[in-house]
């Protein structure tokens, strides 16, 4: 049982005009086997939550935590956050040029346990992942995300997801460029990874389909950095039917 | 990677990466046998001005051995080995001196190392050159491949060097040639060599210069892309530590219709002060319609003082061409790919090697010489095992 404690967040970038505070008092507690949904308007700090649970170094955390287990997440390197069980499918994967998606994949599964993994059992997970994603076996022999399309690169996302055996995951934006065939592929995926393993999922998304394939228990409405209302599911539809504009008029944009 | 400069060219234009005039085109650059014709030795000359003069003088001025350069050499296939005097008929085919050290070279050297690929089948020759020693040498080699005929010559350096040298490189006729100068010298090693291709019609050479090691490597390789439908493939890798000065003047002339050249350089400049130096002209003469050339350098900057000129030219002289660009960058450590492998569970050490590694990867995945692919590929791994953090 794993438990991701995020308390109030706050985060800025930097700007030519100087700091700029995106996320401004996030409070969200995930613990395994859950599923949260966040949606909200474009721009509104999504990405830059996910991006800040991973430790990218573009954003500064001014003020809050994040712990993870009852360990201090914002003192752990980009690494050691990934090794302790947190993941990012991230929106816009990133193309690297000369590295094999089979070398990736050993590489980070080696660094992930700490051992590299028995080939044999490990080419027939990697094969069978990929079959499940309906990734052609010849995308091993590529290189990471270089001229994939971008559903490919997605169905990518959660091949990794699947292979690396996290215990907490942000999908952000993972249904977003997903065919009908592909999104219901790639949810069966999720789903999959958390019976298996009761993974804990903060499911970043625009459109309440994908919520039709991963059930969420809670749904966080999301505006101009912190969370707005909360709710079950129904929330979700009320979102896509009602839009955000009754969140948007309320807040000092 | 940033900052970068890339562009498609329409015809008839001159470019220059520095500037949007045209510089002294590389057509009317000076080439003679006799030193005085050429221009002198400067940091003024367009010839000499990025290499460190002081470092090479044994080379540009005064004499040098010329005798044999002792080799072994590993041949299979329909190949052979000899040597010949400079007055050879087979000397001087393939192009003439542009600049004082390779004249001077030329001059020194006696007989001529002379590599010849019959038609009759596939060859291969390994030159393993290392035990030069540290005085200053001129040797000159002519690869003479007969038409229809596939071979590859590769150049394996090693050691201490103080060498000027000249490369002919005269394919015949629809032969397949690949020529591999491999450089793994010791850190003291100096090297001038001018390479001068002439390839023939329906004809193919790969060249590539791969540069682990040494001093001063200087390796400037011409393609004379002579009749219909030749094509050149000119690829360079290079690792420039501490100290090291690795300069490329890569010249491609399509001088005939058809013809299809494609230049790919890639370097990693790791020591603190490494030096790299990458010009690419490319000419696309007026009798050479429907011509295809593209050429890049991409130069990854892993240490603090390290520095790489690159200068893509292209001068183009007919308005009926299928398609010429490059591509020129030179950049850091690429944020968003760190951080990607990274958010993976690979540590940032591993991750830089990863990324170095794919880097230069694309380069040498296009030498088609297995026996250089897995050195390299060994040796690359040794080198990285320090990549700066
Ligand atoms: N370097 C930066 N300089 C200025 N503004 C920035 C910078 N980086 C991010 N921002 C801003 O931060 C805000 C939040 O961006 P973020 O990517 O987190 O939004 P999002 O909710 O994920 O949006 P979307 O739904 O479009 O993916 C945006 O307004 C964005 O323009
Ligand atoms: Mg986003």
């Amino acid at each position: 049982m794993s438990t991701l404690t995020i308390s109030d967040l706050h985060v800025s970038v930097e700007t030519d005009q100087g700091p700029r505070e995106i996320l401004r008092g996030v409070d969200l507690v995930i613990n395994s086997g859950e599923t949260h949904a966040v949606m909200g308007p474009n721009g509104s700090g999504k990405s830059t939550l996910a991006y800040t649970i991973a430790g990218h170094p573009k954003y500064t955390v001014t003020q809050g935590s994040i712990d993870f287990d009852g360990q201090n997440v914002l003192e752990m390197s980009v690494d050691e956050r990934a090794r302790a069980g947190i993941f990012l499918a991230m929106q816009y994967p990133v193309e690297i040029p000369g590295v094999a998606v089979s070398n990736f994949l050993r590489t980070a599964k080696t660094a992930i346990d700490g051992e590299a993994p028995p080939i044999r059992t490990w080419v027939k997970d990697v094969k069978q992942s990929m079959s499940d994603m309906r990734m052609d076996p010849s995308f091993g022999e590529r290189n990471v995300n270089e001229g994939f399309s971008g559903g490919e690169k997605k169905r990518h996302e959660i091949v990794q997801l699947d292979l690396l055996k996290p215990k907490m995951a942000v999908l952000d934006e993972t249904d977003s460029g997903l065919d009908v065939d592909a999104l219901r592929i790639v949810s069966e995926g999720v789903n999959r990874v958390k019976e298996e393993t009761g993974l804990g999922v903060l499911l970043i998304t625009h459109y309440t389909r994908i919520l039709r394939y991963i059930k969420p228990d809670f749904v966080h409405v999301f505006v101009n950095g912190r969370i707005a209302e909360e709710g079950g599911p129904a929330l979700a539809d009320r979102l896509e039917a009602e839009g955000y504009d009754r969140f948007t008029e309320t807040t000092d944009a | 990677m940033a900052p970068s400069t890339s562009a498609e060219h329409s015809p008839a234009a001159f470019y220059n990466a520095d500037a949007l005039a045209p510089i002294q085109t590389r057509r009317e650059r000076l080439s003679s046998f006799s030193i005085d014709d050429l221009n002198p030795v400067s940091p003024r000359s367009a010839e000499w001005r990025y290499t460190p003069l002081d470092r090479i003088e044994q080379l540009t001025a005064g004499t040098r051995d010329g005798s044999d350069i002792p080799a072994v050499y590993d041949i299979t296939g329909a190949a052979s080995v000899s040597h010949m005097p400079m007055t050879d008929a087979l000397v001087g085919r393939c192009g003439r001196p542009e600049e004082v050290a390779s004249a001077r070279a030329w001059q020194d050297t006696h007989n001529a190392l002379v590599i010849t690929a019959s038609a009759q089948d596939t060859s291969e020759v390994w030159v393993l050159r290392d035990s030069l020693g540290a005085s200053a040498r001129a040797g000159h080699t002519v690869i003479d491949v007969a038409p229809f005929a596939k071979t590859t010559i590769v150049f394996d350096n090693r050691g201490s060097a103080m060498l000027s040298e000249n490369v002919e490189i005269h394919v015949g006729e629809s032969a397949t040639v690949v020529v591999v100068s491999l450089q793994q010298w010791n850190d003291t090693a100096v090297q001038l060599a001018s390479h001068f291709a002439r390839v023939g019609a329906n004809a193919s050479l790969t060249h590539a210069v791969v540069t682990l090691g040494g001093g001063v490597v200087r390796i400037n390789p011409t393609a004379h892309l002579a009749e219909t439908a030749a094509s050149a493939t000119l690829l360079g890798l290079y690792t420039a530590d501490s100290g090291s000065h690795i300069e490329s003047q890569v010249y491609v002339n399509h001088d005939a219709p058809n013809t299809v050249s494609r230049v790919n350089y890639k370097g990693a400049l790791r020591g603190a002060g490494a030096r790299t130096v990458w010009i690419g002209d490319v000419l696309i003469g007026s009798d050479a319609t429907g011509t295809d050339s593209y050429e890049q350098n991409r130069n990854l900057i892993l240490a603090e003082g390290a520095r790489a000129d690159s200068i893509p030219n292209l001068e183009i002289e007919t308005g009926d061409i299928a398609g010429a660009g490059h591509a020129s960058a030179t950049g850091r450590f690429d944020d968003e790919q760190l951080f990607y492998l990274r958010s993976r569970g690979i540590s940032e050490e591993e991750a830089r090697r990863l990324v170095v590694r794919g880097f230069l990867n694309e380069v040498l995945a296009m030498i088609p010489v297995p026996r250089i692919q897995a050195l390299v590929h060994d040796e690359l791994d040794l080198a990285l095992e320090e990549v700066p953090v």
